[in-house]
C-alpha cells in the first residue's frame, strides 16, 4: 500500500504526515508513506488544497487534516 | 410481460446510505445553542458579579469599571468567536476548492467576479495552496480577473475579522468591512481582468494540464462536518485568544491613560496623507485578523480616523508579502505589481471615502 501525502510545508501538512505515520506504525499495516511537495506533481494529481492524501492512487481527503479514525479506515479498507 | 423489473436486483445491491444527523446530535446541538444564548444574555451580570463580588472592587470607580468592561468584552468576544468559527467551519465543509472551481468555470466576467468574491468567503483557503488553486482555476477556463477576485476576498473577508470587529466596534463596522471588502474584491478583480494581463502569467501555467481529482470530500457525513467545525474552533480560537485578550486589555487600559487625541494629528481625517501611508505601511506587513485588531482598537480610541484605520487593516490582511512570494511562482512581476497596485488603490479609495464622509461619528458607538 502506498500512501501519498501532498503538502507544501505548512503546519497542517506536516501534522497530517506525522499522524499517518503514527497510525500506520500503530496498526502495523505494511504501507509506504510518501510526502510530495512538488507543485507540478500536485497539479498533475488534480489537487487544489493541501493537505491532501491519496491511498494507492485514489484521493481520500483534501483540504483538511484527517483524524486517526479516518486514516484507520483507509488503510484497512 | 415479465415481472422482472430492476427492483428485483436491488436485494444484492447495497444502496449507499447518506448518514443523516442522528437525533441525539440534534438534541445536543439545540441544547448547546440554547445554553450559549442564555449565557450570552447574562454576560453583563456575570462580569459585574465577578468584578464587584468576587474580586471585590468598588462600583463606579475607574478601576472597577475598567475591569468590568474588560471582562464583559472578553467573555462576549470569546463566546462569539466560538459560535461563529464553529458555524463557519460547518459552512466551509460544504465547499471545496474543487467545487468552487466547477461553479466558476462557466461564468463570464462581472458575474464571475461577484461569485468569486462571495465564494472566497466560504471556501476554505490556505495560502500554502494558493498556487495549485490558481493553476486549477485558470486552466479550467476561469478568467484571470475572476480568479483574482477570489484570491482577494479569501484572505481578506474572514470570519474572525468580522466577529472581532462586531464584538469590539458594533455591527455597523463589521458590515462595513464585509461590504467594502467584497466590493474591492469584485472591482479589483474585474479591473485586472479588463487589463488583459494573461501574458504576465508564467507560460508554464497555461500549458499545465490539471488532473481531475475525484472530489475527495464528497460524501461528508454530518458527524464529520461537526468534527470539522469543532476542529476549527480548537485550531483557530486556540491560536487567536491571546491576541483577543491583549486587544481588549489594551482598549480597556488605554482609555484611562493616554490623551484622547494623541493620534489625531497624524492619523486623523484631516491628515490626508495618512491614508496612503497607512496602506503603504500595511502592504509588507502581514498579520492574521486577530493580531491586527488590538492595533486597530488602540488607534481608533486615540483619535485615528476610521477610514485610515480600515485602510491599514485591509492592507495588512489582504496584501501579504508571504503570499506574493508564493504567487511569484505563477505570476510575473508586472502582474504581481498590478495586483498590489489595483487592490492598494481600492483600499485607498475606501479609506478616503470614509474619512471624507465623516462616518466616523455615525458608525462608532
Amino acid at each position: 500500500m502506498k500512501i501519498t501525502v501532498y503538502g507544501s510545508g505548512c503546519a497542517k501538512c506536516k501534522q497530517t504526515e506525522e499522524l499517518i505515520k503514527r497510525v500506520v506504525a500503530e496498526t502495523g499495516v505494511n504501507a509506504e508513506v510518501v510526502k510530495v511537495s512538488d507543485i507540478r506533481e500536485m497539479i498533475a494529481a488534480g489537487i487544489m488544497s493541501t493537505p491532501a492524501v491519496a491511498v494507492d492512487g485514489t484521493m481520500k481527503i483534501s483540504g483538511r487534516v484527517p483524524n486517526a479514525d479516518e486514516i484507520k479506515k483507509w488503510i484497512s479498507g | 410481460m415479465s415481472k422482472k423489473c430492476c427492483c428485483e436486483k436491488k436485494e444484492d445491491y447495497k444502496l449507499p446510505v447518506k448518514a443523516t444527523l442522528p437525533m441525539r446530535t440534534v438534541v445536543i446541538g439545540i441544547l448547546s445553542l440554547a445554553a450559549w444564548w442564555l449565557l450570552y444574555g447574562q454576560l453583563g451580570a456575570i462580569s459585574q458579579w465577578i468584578t464587584y463580588n468576587l474580586i471585590g472592587l468598588t462600583r463606579n470607580t475607574h478601576l472597577g469599571s475598567s475591569v468590568e468592561f474588560f471582562l464583559f468584552d472578553t467573555l462576549k468576544v470569546m463566546m462569539l468567536l466560538v459560535l461563529i468559527v464553529f458555524a463557519v467551519g460547518i459552512v466551509r465543509s460544504f465547499f471545496t476548492p474543487e467545487h468552487t472551481r466547477k461553479i466558476l468555470a462557466g461564468k463570464h466576467e462581472s458575474i464571475g467576479n461577484v461569485f468569486a468574491a462571495l465564494l472566497g468567503i466560504v471556501t476554505p483557503f490556505c495560502s500554502c495552496s494558493a498556487v495549485p488553486l490558481f493553476i486549477g482555476f485558470v486552466t479550467t477556463g476561469i478568467p484571470l480577473g475572476v480568479t483574482f477576485s477570489f484570491l482577494i476576498s479569501a484572505p481578506m473577508v474572514n470570519e474572525i475579522a468580522l466577529v472581532l470587529l462586531y464584538g469590539m466596534f458594533g455591527w455597523k463596522v463589521a458590515a462595513l468591512y464585509l461590504g467594502t471588502g467584497l466590493l474591492i474584491a469584485i472591482v479589483a478583480g474585474w479591473i485586472i481582468g479588463r487589463m488583459k494581463m494573461e501574458k504576465h502569467v508564467e507560460k508554464w501555467v497555461y500549458a499545465t494540464q490539471m488532473g481531475d481529482a475525484d472530489d475527495a470530500s464528497q460524501e461528508l457525513t454530518w458527524p464529520t462536518r461537526i468534527q470539522y467545525g469543532l476542529d476549527a474552533v480548537k485550531d483557530i480560537v486556540g491560536k487567536v485568544w491571546p491576541y483577543v485578550i491583549a486587544g481588549i486589555a489594551v482598549g480597556a487600559g488605554i482609555h484611562g491613560y493616554a490623551p484622547e487625541n494623541a493620534l489625531a494629528a497624524i492619523m486623523g481625517k484631516d491628515a490626508w496623507w495618512s491614508v496612503p501611508l497607512a496602506v503603504i505601511i500595511g502592504i509588507p506587513m502581514y498579520s492574521n485578523a486577530a493580531g491586527i485588531i488590538p492595533v486597530v482598537e488602540a488607534l481608533l480610541s486615540k483619535g485615528a480616523a476610521l477610514g485610515t484605520v480600515l485602510a491599514f487593516m485591509m492592507s495588512v490582511i489582504a496584501l501579504s508579502l508571504p503570499e506574493m512570494v508564493i504567487l511569484r511562482k505563477v505570476l510575473k512581476p508586472r502582474l504581481i505589481a498590478t495586483f498590489i497596485g489595483v487592490v492598494g488603490i481600492g483600499i485607498l479609495l475606501i479609506g478616503y471615502l470614509f474619512n471624507i464622509m465623516d462616518l466616523h461619528k455615525l458608525i462608532l458607538k
